[in-house]
């Protein structure tokens, strides 16, 4: 049987792995945007799982703005890896060093 | 659930400022580049009108509307009069800059009014909901203004740093708000309030939810440890992005922190309170020390609003009327000086030259007297030297955390102050003592040159009496903080 904390806990692995994926990656900025769309997912499940076992409808409509909203940060995301491509030649996350003080 | 039921007359400003966006937009397609000045001028007038429904609607008391996702009360209004001036002085400021860029283009102006509206959502939200989407309104803005330059590495750099750190605070923030959820099964900021006051609230799943809320909020004003982001997007970014993100968003983070934590999770202050203090100490002693470092102004105004920040998170953790309406003065006049501060590295720039430097300020008392003076009120106000208008914000600040009780705060809080005056009092002295070395005039509009001047003159002029503003922003926090 599985029961919230179940739930809770997967969300809570997918998290830290989308946490480490972004302060660990040096190598690849797509990889980078993987991690932010799965830190979004991690989230969902959190609400899904809360609105499923406390009986209240609404967080199934917050996840919906979620997956709405995440849509369109990686489809800005993504324009500004394709802007940062054609000036850079270059999608490594270590080449982004230009701005340092 | 009826249509008057909505009461969406309250969210007038926005639903107008929505459909003036969308007519811009559209209208700008029609418009050739010799011409686009019609799209810069009826963004202006957009503002014009939205501030005119802001104060025709003013709200004396909270009114919810749109099933208790919005709230209209003395604090949104006000913050959003702020936030609008703000983005105003951004456009009337950058226009020359703009133009000698190839910036001036129509995605300035809609994005720009975009970004607006999301600021003018997170003042009035009152339910987890409107206020992430106002947030993200606000946010995927700003990451595609940073990026406006396109052919820049720096700017491109900067967009994309800016994009992931943003994200991740989102995250965070979202991260904590569904645990909150958890806890007290309600979006409501005013229900999540109800049940941490009656017991219902799981205690361990709340503070857990907390502290990826304050960690969110941190990353999004830019609070030390959660900073990294904010020099680079500062100097990476065109002058007047860098003044749209360092002046406004201040006053709407402000009205998003009151509703989140001083009015949802007011039953856990003792807990938040002590993240904050964390959060203010480390960003008054990083960002003033960093700042003195600094050789680019851009980069030094990012240090200093790190600072400010902290200032403001002060403010905050007094977890009072009185400590709010100190953080909101803070906020308020801060926009202004911010405004100023920008306003006058973009009045030095000309075509194919930033003059983002601190050392392009050298010898400007020689150049243009009045300017130098301009800028020579803007770093005393920003350094809190009395009769300045930051003098008065940092007084107000201080006295609500002695208040508290917390005089080793203020004592750091002081003492980190004084260290910043070094910094800003050095940019006085490269104006007024250093020779020049190079003396093309300064060729700013007239309109620029006399908004700006007003604007730097206003810091005085709130400065020599404070209290006016003070007493109005107490009143509209005590009206605000009523139970609903």
């Amino acid at each position: 049987m599985l029961t919230l904390t179940h739930y809770l806990v997967l969300a809570a692995i997918l998290f830290a792995i989308s946490v480490f994926g972004i302060f660990m990656n040096r190598k690849n900025l797509i990889v980078l945007l993987m991690a932010i769309e799965l830190m979004l997912l991690a989230v969902n499940i959190n609400f899904i799982a809360f609105s499923q076992f406390l009986g209240d409808a609404s967080g199934q409509i917050f996840v919906f703005f979620i997956l709405t909203v995440a849509a369109a940060e990686s489809a800005i995301g993504l324009a500004i890896l394709v802007v940062l491509f054609r000036n850079l030649r270059s999608i490594n996350v270590e080449d982004l060093d230009s701005l340092k003080g | 659930m009826t249509w008057t039921s909505l009461n969406a007359s309250f969210a007038t400003p926005e639903i107008f400022l929505l459909c003036a966006a969308c007519a811009i937009l559209l209208i700008d397609l029609f418009v050739s580049n010799a011409k686009r000045h019609i799209t810069y001028v009826l963004t202006l007038a957009a503002l014009a009108v939205t501030a005119y429904l802001l104060v025709t609607n003013y709200a004396t008391q909270p009114q919810l509307a749109f099933n208790k996702m919005f709230v209209a009360d003395p604090i949104a209004s006000i913050s959003k009069l702020g936030i609008v001036l703000g983005v105003a002085l951004v456009l009337i400021y950058g226009r020359g800059y703009a133009a000698a860029r190839g910036l001036f283009r129509g995605e300035l102006f809609t994005l720009t009014l975009f970004a607006l509206l999301g600021m003018m959502v997170m003042s009035s939200a009152v339910n987890f909901l409107s206020l992430y989407v106002g947030l993200e309104l606000l946010s995927l803005s700003l990451y595609a203004l940073v990026a406006l330059r396109r052919e820049s590495v720096q700017a491109t750099e900067a967009a994309m740093k800016y994009f992931v750190l943003g994200a991740l605070a989102s995250g965070m923030l979202l991260y904590g708000m569904s645990m909150v959820y958890g806890a007290t099964q309600s979006l409501d900021v005013t229900v999540i309030a109800h049940k941490i006051v009656s017991g219902e609230a799981n205690r361990l799943l709340t503070v857990f939810g907390l502290v990826f809320i304050v960690t969110g909020i941190g990353f999004k004003v830019g609070a030390v440890p959660f900073h990294m982001w904010v020099p680079d997007v500062y100097e990476g970014s065109p002058t007047l992005i860098a003044q749209l993100i360092g002046s406004a968003p201040k006053l709407a983070a402000f009205a998003f922190i009151i509703r989140i934590l001083a009015q949802g999770l007011e039953g856990f202050a003792f807990d938040w309170r002590g993240m904050l203090v964390v959060l203010a100490v480390l960003s008054l002693v990083i960002g003033n020390l960093t700042a003195i470092a600094q050789t680019n102004i851009k980069r030094m105004f990012a240090y200093s609003t790190i600072s400010h920040m902290g200032f403001l998170l002060l403010g905050i953790l007094v977890a009072n009327p009185i400590g709010y309406s100190a953080a909101f003065f803070y906020a308020f006049t801060y926009v202004l000086t911010a405004a100023a501060g920008f306003g006058l590295v973009m009045l030095l720039s000309r075509e194919g030259f930033e003059g983002d430097q601190i050392a392009d300020f050298k010898g400007l008392a020689k150049r243009s007297p009045w300017f130098a003076g301009m800028m020579l009120l803007v770093m005393f106000s920003m350094a809190g030297i009395p009769v300045f208008v930051g003098f008065f914000a940092k007084l107000a600040v201080l006295k609500a955390i002695v208040n508290l009780g917390m005089v080793w705060l203020a004592v750091v809080a002081v003492a980190m102050s004084l260290v910043g005056a070094f910094y800003y009092l050095r940019v006085v002295k490269v104006m007024y003592f250093d020779e020049p070395t190079d003396n093309t005039p300064i060729v700013a509009a007239a309109d620029a040159r006399i908004v700006l001047s007003l604007n730097c003159l206003l810091l005085l002029g709130m400065g020599l009496a404070p209290n006016w503003l003070l007493a109005k922003l107490a009143e509209a926090v005590q009206y605000s903080l009523l139970p609903l």
